[in-house]
């Protein structure tokens, strides 16, 4: 696939799908009567999974392969740092760290069009909003809840949202969001924008009724969503497999006619070309994909957790063997980028990661006010 | 015989104890088993009575408590347990419609026994998604009983009454308290529970009846109604400010002790009503509602409620939502003037 593939929002327009396609799709009774279900032969399950298996890791540039280094490079000692702050007691309650899992939110957004293709997720968001350009002062400044934060301190880690980059979440309930992927998938098909929504949920999320009948409908109405797996292997304390009676998520939408693609999440190139193979379907107006990205978390599900379900060799055989980052900086040792330019890469990140704790300290909290806006557009 | 417990401990030790009772009882929930519940309340009982009495769920509530519906309809006693309060709403349709309806539709022929465990409250940081009492929304339907417990000794004997009840129990668990009674001083260290008399709880088999309050502190001035976290956190503003208040735990919700409220309001003639939940619809409406019922003619002062904003919990600024020492001291020195 052309490394141009990606698409850019000066005309939206142009990949949009037939105009009034979503009254189109809304099923006509007549119609469902008379003509005979699509048969299995005509099904494309497994057909994106095969592309994907023939092309696996996708042509990066030097200059492309650097920058998600950097991107993944920036939500690791994002998170690293905000674990120290947690410690510290300038963060409380509830945080994530994404530490780990970063080529996916870096390979995937990569490829979408960011602030014009939505993006939706749940708790564990820090990655997902720094992959979607989000600066990151305003991310650390809402987990130390001061007024300065993306959501002014009202909202904490698990909170947090930007229309500007089409952002939209940020939600603390497990599997909750998938469903609004699916609106947000709806509204981009109505107003016809060319846009395609990307939904995030975990292995555990992957469990909740709400989801399937998501995929229902996204199938039903041909919805332009990637739904996105992101299985680390465990739903907080609970390993997948003791968990889940299918632990292949991708093969969770088949009984929905959703194509499904099983992605090492370990290896940003890998998934930014399948990410390639989704969006082109998604965006030919074929309905949705369900990717699974195969991905682990080096931390606790959360700060209070000490992870004791699992061994710290497992932990540290995949830090060792298969850390995305790590891939990534001897990939481009490989082709011959110097070290001293992966060296200014590393020492940029960690100035603007130190920028970022800093404003986020000494930002004030909120005024007191502030407590009853955005409650309803209403004051009262 | 008796020992100190937390509430953890103690909710722990009256699972234990309703497990060795009797073998319809099963616990389940996410996390509950192998790792013994994020907050601890089952640690051990799978060791202890296997796999196929605890046993760990997916993250599915509205089938958890669907499931658990059933089981119970065919004798057993499933005690699911949902992780914190505020995930408890997919399962909600399960609850309103099939757990509290169950009895009355089958004429009593079937009945739901579950007991839904859940921590509830703020005052950890949680923000909007981990900190909300949503007592109101389960005190409102037909056919279920909502019980808070706000000490270790209460929580065993309460859980324990829960679990052998034969209707639908919603068990909200002070989260807050866990570990330490919480008076509202929160840049205090956490006191223990070891140092508080409430700790002290029997072994063994013991209840503590559903619909029965207790008068945590007799007093003269004024009848505070309180329950969970906020009977430590009233108490102690009563303390500070030497009001001689007559502090009433509720303890359970639905079914409620009127007649321990009705006998405190007509002694004191001053009912000040203190919750945690945001303010409209809020359980304490209904309370402020049937004090004027009863006890119309013996209030001198308008009812006063003490409760969260109706906004929703913030991640900052936890303390100003909170309904903390400074709210109560105010509407304390409201009503007892005169």
């Amino acid at each position: 696939m052309a490394k141009s593939a990606r698409p850019r929002a000066a005309n939206p327009r142009s990949s949009a799908p037939k105009p009034a396609a979503v009254a189109a799709s809304v099923p006509d009774v007549s119609a469902a009567l008379s003509s005979p279900v699509e048969d299995d032969a005509t099904f494309a399950l497994r057909s994106l999974q095969q592309a994907h298996a023939n092309n696996k890791r996708y042509d990066a540039s030097d200059a492309e392969l650097l920058k998600f280094y950097e991107q993944m490079v920036l939500i690791r000692r994002f998170e690293e740092k905000a674990g120290q702050l947690y410690g510290l007691g300038l963060i409380g309650g509830f945080c994530h760290l994404y530490i780990g899992q970063e080529a996916v939110a870096v390979g995937l957004q990569s490829a979408l069009n960011e602030g014009h293709d939505s993006v939706i997720t749940g708790y564990r968001d820090h990655g997902h909003m720094l992959a979607y350009g989000i600066d990151p002062k305003v991310i650390m400044a809402e987990l130390t809840g001061r007024g300065a934060g993306i959501s002014r301190g009202k909202g904490g880690s698990m909170h947090m949202f930007s229309t500007e980059h089409k952002f939209y979440g940020g939600h603390g309930i497990v599997g909750a969001q998938v469903s609004l992927g699916a609106g947000l998938a709806f509204a981009h098909k109505y107003r016809e924008d060319g846009g395609v929504c990307m939904a995030y949920f975990g292995d555990g999320a992957a469990n909740q009724g709400q989801v399937y009948e998501t995929f229902n409908m996204a199938a039903l109405w041909k919805l332009p969503i990637v739904f996105v797996v992101e299985n680390n292997g465990y739903a907080m304390g609970t390993a997948v497999k003791r968990g889940s009676a299918e632990t292949h998520f991708y093969r969770r939408g088949t009984a929905f006619r959703i194509p499904g693609m099983p992605v090492n999440g370990m290896d940003v190139l890998e998934v930014r070309q399948a990410a390639e193979v989704a969006l082109e379907y998604v965006r030919g107006g074929n309905g949705p994909v369900l990717m699974e990205l195969n991905t682990y978390r080096y931390r606790g599900h959360s700060m209070s957790d000490p992870a004791k379900y699992r061994s710290r060799e497992e932990v540290q055989e995949m830090r060792d063997k298969h850390d995305p980052i790590e891939g990534a900086k001897q990939e481009l040792l490989k082709r011959g980028v110097s070290e001293d330019a992966i060296k200014d890469i590393d020492k940029k990140i960690r100035q603007q990661v130190a920028q970022a704790a800093d404003f986020a300290e000494s930002s004030p909290e909120p005024d007191m006010a502030e407590l009853y806006t955005d409650v309803l557009v209403e004051t009262y | 015989m008796s020992r100190r417990m937390t509430m953890i401990e103690a909710i722990n030790d009256a699972l234990d104890v309703t497990m060795g009772r009797d073998p319809a009882v099963v616990i389940m929930g996410e996390d509950v088993g192998y790792f013994g519940g994020v907050f601890r309340a089952t640690a051990g009982l799978q060791k202890k009575y296997g796999k196929t009495r605890v046993f760990d769920t997916p993250i599915s509530e509205c089938g958890i408590i669907g499931v658990a519906v059933g089981m119970g309809a065919y004798g057993l006693r499933p005690v699911p347990e949902i992780q914190f309060a505020d995930y408890i709403y997919p399962g909600l349709d399960q609850l309103v419609s099939e757990a509290a309806r169950l009895r009355y539709r089958s004429a009593g022929e079937f009945i739901a026994p579950l007991t839904v465990r859940s921590p509830f409250g703020g005052g950890i940081f949680g923000g909007q998604t981990h900190s909300q009492s949503p007592e109101a929304l389960f005190t409102h339907v037909a056919g279920l009983k909502t019980v808070i417990p706000s000490n270790p000794h209460d929580a065993k004997g309460l859980l324990i009454a829960a679990i052998e009840d034969n209707d639908p129990v919603i068990f909200f668990e002070p989260k807050r308290i866990y570990n330490g009674p919480f008076t509202g001083a929160y840049d205090r260290p956490v006191e223990p529970w070891n140092k508080h008399a409430d700790s002290e709880v029997p072994e063994g088999y013991y209840t503590v009846p559903l619909g029965k309050a207790r008068v945590v502190r007799e007093g003269e001035a004024v009848t505070v109604l309180a329950y969970g976290t906020m009977v430590h956190v009233a108490h102690a503003v009563c303390l500070d400010k030497g009001v001689d208040a007559e502090v009433i735990d509720l303890r359970t919700l639905v079914p409620l002790d009127i007649e321990t409220i009705r006998a405190s309001v007509r002694k004191t003639g001053r009912c000040m009503i203190v919750h945690e939940a945001t303010r409209t619809g809020g359980f304490g409406a209904e309370l402020s509602a049937l004090v004027q019922e009863h006890c119309f003619y013996d209030l001198e002062v308008p009812i006063e409620r003490v409760t969260g904003f109706d906004t929703p919990y913030p991640h900052s600024l936890e303390w100003a939502y909170f309904p903390g020492a400074v709210r109560i001291g105010e509407a304390l020195d409201r009503i007892s003037k005169d």
